[in-house]
């Protein structure tokens, strides 16, 4: 198994430990973070396959990357202020009469 | 020496991961989420891939992170889903999970991966005024639309903020 292999495994494995993250956990902004770890693994992905290529198409790919995620950030955190300011929990279970 | 490194940085970053999954507490799970991040960064280093590593570090530990650590300093610590750790979706999720690790383990098979990678450039490609030039010249479009993309964010965010009940 070369580096890059090793790469793309270690990308695979972060990208399931987010998803369980996602699915499991309770706390709202614990799944936020599960999330940024799924975008990471995303990120790693890009840039190996673009350090093995020797091209900048991943490199850039992850620039877009970062600008979803600043934006994804900027609106959850709100949300989840806002969420909180009305069920007074960070609790996922809290939103489950949420209906639309 | 570097593929030492790759790999020292490689376990790290997976190990914070896990972390982040299995912490109690959000700010914990949080530092846990930035060292992932940092040595996610060093990996990039190792690869040589100078600009992401820039990136990784200023716009995610230094912009996207902060925004966060402050949301959790702002919100309750004696919350339910403190003390209330996973869902009942855990049987669930552990199926779902591996079977997207089979799933995406078999691409490591494919062609494209296991291949011999071709001869590294003679000039350098991943530093930062090269990458610079080569994105004004081919994405400039792509990143004005991530500029509106960016405001839009910006203005839904204060949207949502600003709404009274």
């Amino acid at each position: 198994m070369d580096r890059y292999q090793f790469l793309i495994a270690l990308a695979v494995l972060a990208f399931a430990t987010g998803l369980l993250g996602v699915i499991i956990r309770r706390n709202l902004l614990v799944v936020v973070m599960c999330v940024e770890v799924m975008l990471n693994s995303v990120v790693l992905a890009f840039v190996t396959f673009a350090a093995r290529s020797q091209t900048l198409h991943g490199v850039a790919m992850t620039f877009f990357v970062y600008v979803a995620a600043a934006c994804e950030i900027a609106v959850a955190m709100a949300i989840i202020v806002l969420l909180v300011k009305r069920r007074g929990s960070l609790d996922l279970a809290a939103g489950y009469e949420l209906e639309g | 020496m570097t593929d030492m490194l790759i790999g020292v940085f490689g376990v790290a970053a997976f190990a914070c991961a896990v972390l982040v999954v299995v912490l109690r507490q959000p700010m914990r799970a949080a530092l846990a989420l930035i060292a992932h991040m940092v040595f996610l960064a060093a990996l990039f280093a190792c690869l040589g891939v100078d600009v992401v590593a820039l990136f990784q570090v200023l716009i995610y530990v230094g912009a996207v992170m902060l925004s966060m650590v402050y949301t959790i300093m702002l919100l309750d610590d004696q919350d339910t889903s403190y003390t209330h750790l996973f869902s009942r979706w855990l049987v669930p999720a552990i199926v779902v999970v591996s079977a997207t690790v089979v799933a995406l383990g078999l691409l490591l098979g494919t062609e494209a991966i296991t291949s011999a990678p071709p001869a590294t450039a003679a000039t350098p490609l991943f530093t930062f005024s090269a990458f610079s030039v080569a994105f004004m010249q081919r994405y400039w479009f792509h990143f004005e639309l991530a500029t509106v993309l960016l405001v839009i964010a910006i203005v839904a965010a204060w949207t949502v903020i600003s709404e009274r009940r």
